[in-house]
């Protein structure tokens, strides 16, 4: 399959008065046609800043792209009018947010939401646009359709509104969907009703997915590739089996080991980081998590170690890679 | 269960076998009305928001109480609290039935019984100072005076809480999230309290953070002997954490069990969906694993499904299950289940 995303070297910077924020430095990652990738890292990690700047909705000021390059079906967005990006964003690549309560206005009805995008992007008409709309509501499952449309937002649950919210991302038909912790709002059992519901229709109409979370287990239920960020980096890449049952990067080790496990009888107290995650504006040159890495050694603090591979699915930033599998057998 | 029984560094599960009874809520019912009219209001509805759940908590124990949004765990927990004059019902606080007492006569309790909140961010004040956001349940309670005598015991509790005891000088907004959840476990140790209520304590918490706070927990409760209710919608954390487990769905206790019994051998349907809704980190598992979430939503508690509240999402429900609440049934020893047809 092609590549239908592909992100190099991307610099996104927030210049505050407190210093240069580096929330995104030097991101690179592909995402291929039909397939969905996931983008995992804590609070500040740079997985939203980075997919934001995707679709240029970066406030600026503060923040600026000030590097690399976003290849979308060959073309680099960053080199865009802002006319053409517009074009794109909602027909090509449409994205959802976390707060359902939020990101749908207040004072519109469900239908004119709907129908906005479609009115903006398609050559279609109000009825045409109203017709798709229903039919769009009743695949993401949601009943009586033709009366939704006249509702408000705070007439729908959260669930609810997720629904509506993936109906809107889809009714243009993209190419990609961005998913900013989808479901990270939601009670369990709606967000697995959610997850199922962007899993099936993404598969039926070949939609490409990013779906950023800190949710582990997401990530391994529907993920095919994981990239892990950690201080605006992407510091480990790979399937989901690459990075769950292999990780090579010792964050990537240190997060897993610090998730409890709800299928598992307790073996034993969790293992986590010690420390705090780094202040993004006081970053130097060297390895942004080796103050809390237990295998760092002097060279981590030189130079930031490269993105190598580690096999032909696998990449991962770390100067001791090996040692880490070593230290893993040991003990296993 | 370990065969070696409870020491402080123990890694496995606990071994309560004490029968000294701490907490005993009965049929605690806390119906929030709803009022219409601004001059004459008359009462239009009812939320019940907690609706007749008993349960106990044994000394040195952590029950955990787990549900959905809108299930009643935090206001079961306001109600032990006495934050909330509960609708009906008893709140037994060592022997003595806490919903009885006037607020002078509660004063003692509230030394023995604290809380820490969900959200680091705002339940700190933001214009005092860390040590002062600790050293106020002392003055207030009038334990200690000296200020030389308080300014060692912050020092000492910002330690115990793994925190440098520099930070008394810190205001909240200086600190992370991790930090200033630290701080509000510090100030609930420090009226040395015997029964800790933690309401999604660690759920704000990044994963790498939320595993410090979860062992530092843990790490009190062996050291204070601390009894805790655990309130939290992340059940990976109750398995980690707790002894028992109690699940709440729409203001009804419908599951209380020993953890790995409940986790292992759930017999609620609602707890049954509940746990295969959540997503395991193992993609191995997670490919082959049958995975069928349940339908429909969480109805409103104004107006909840009459007869079991389940039942409208319910795989095995049958006519009956809209007629009649069923009652908890002990169907192994210690493992209740409110439900007619496992």
């Amino acid at each position: 399959m092609g590549t239908l995303l592909d992100i190099k070297n991307l610099q996104t910077h927030f210049f505050t008065s407190g210093g240069v924020v580096k929330a995104v430095d030097g991101v690179s990652y592909t995402v291929d046609e039909g397939e969905t990738v996931a983008v995992v890292g804590e609070s500040g990690s740079g997985k939203s800043v980075t997919a934001l700047s995707i679709l240029q909705l970066v406030a600026k000021p503060p923040g600026e792209i000030v590097g690399g390059e976003i290849f979308f079906e060959g073309r680099d967005l960053l080199k865009l009018s802002d006319a053409e990006v517009r074009d794109i964003r909602g027909q090509e690549i449409s994205m959802i947010f976390q707060e359902p309560m939020t990101s749908l206005n207040p004072v519109l009805s469900i239908g004119q939401q709907l129908t906005e995008t479609m009115l903006a992007h398609l050559d279609i008409s109000e009825e045409e646009a109203n017709e798709r709309a229903i039919a769009y509501l009743g695949k993401v499952g949601i009943s009586e359709p033709h009366r939704r449309l006249k509702q408000y937002p705070h007439h729908l649950s959260g669930g609810m509104r997720q629904r509506v919210m993936i109906a809107m991302a889809l009714s243009c038909e993209p190419k990609l969907i961005i998913a900013d912790e989808p479901t990270t709002a939601l009670d369990v059992t709606i967000q697995a009703q959610i997850l199922e519901l962007m899993k099936n229709l993404t598969r039926e109409l070949g939609v490409a997915q990013i779906i950023i979370t800190h949710n582990l287990g997401v990530v391994a239920r529907y993920a095919d590739r994981v990239n892990v960020m950690y201080a605006g980096k992407v510091i480990e890449s790979g399937t989901a089996e690459d990075i769950y049952h292999n990780p090579r990067h010792p964050y990537t080790l240190a997060l897993l080991k610090s998730v409890p496990r709800l299928d598992l009888v307790r073996a034993a107290k969790l293992d986590p980081v010690d420390g705090q995650p780094p202040d993004l504006s006081k970053l130097d040159g060297g390895c942004a998590f080796r103050p809390r890495c237990r295998f760092a050694t002097e060279e981590c603090g030189k130079s930031f170690p490269a993105l190598e591979k580690v096999s032909d699915t696998q990449t991962a930033a770390c100067f001791n890679k090996e040692n880490l599998v070593e230290s893993m057998k040991e003990a296993s | 269960m370990s065969p070696d029984g409870a020491t402080p560094s123990n890694p496995v599960r606990r071994d309560i076998s004490s029968n000294d009874v701490l907490v005993e809520v009965n049929e605690l019912k806390m119906y929030f009305p709803i009022t219409e009219g601004v001059l004459i209001p008359r009462v239009v509805a009812q939320v019940k928001a907690v609706n007749n759940v008993s349960f106990k908590i044994l000394r040195g124990e952590t029950l955990g109480l787990v549900g959905e949004s809108g299930c009643g765990k935090t206001t079961t927990g306001r109600c032990i609290l006495q934050l909330e004059k509960p609708t009906a019902g008893q709140i037994m606080f060592d022997g003595v039935d806490l919903a009885t007492l006037d607020a002078k006569a509660m004063r003692p309790y509230r030394q023995r019984i604290q809380v820490v909140f969900q959200d680091p961010y705002s339940s700190l004040n933001p214009r005092m100072k860390v040590g002062e956001i600790i050293a106020e349940p002392m003055r207030v309670h009038g334990i200690m005076s000296g200020a030389a005598e308080i300014k060692e015991r912050i020092s000492e509790l910002l330690s115990t809480c793994g925190l440098n005891p520099n930070f008394a000088d810190r205001y909240p907004h200086e600190m992370s999230g991790g930090q200033r959840q630290r701080v509000g476990i510090a100030r609930a140790l420090a009226l040395n309290p015997e029964f800790i209520i933690c309401d999604e304590a660690v759920s704000a918490l990044d994963v790498s953070i939320q595993a410090q706070v979860i062992n530092l927990l843990e790490d009190l409760r062996d050291k204070f002997n601390l009894t805790y209710l655990f309130i939290s919608h992340d059940l990976s954390v109750i398995r980690h954490l707790c002894d028992r487990v109690a699940v709440m769905y729409l203001g009804n206790l419908v599951e209380l069990a020993p953890c790995d019994e409940l986790f292992d051998n759930p017999m609620h349907p609602y707890t049954r969906a509940l746990l295969n809704a959540v997503p395991i980190p193992d993609p191995t598992i997670e490919k082959s694993r049958p995975f069928n979430p349940v339908a429909g939503e969480i109805p409103s508690p104004i107006n909840p499904p009459s007869g079991c509240v389940f039942h409208p999402r319910c795989p095995l429900a049958v006519d009956s299950c809209s007629k009649q609440i069923p009652p908890l049934r002990e169907v192994v020893p210690g493992h209740w289940v409110a439900c007619t047809e496992v």
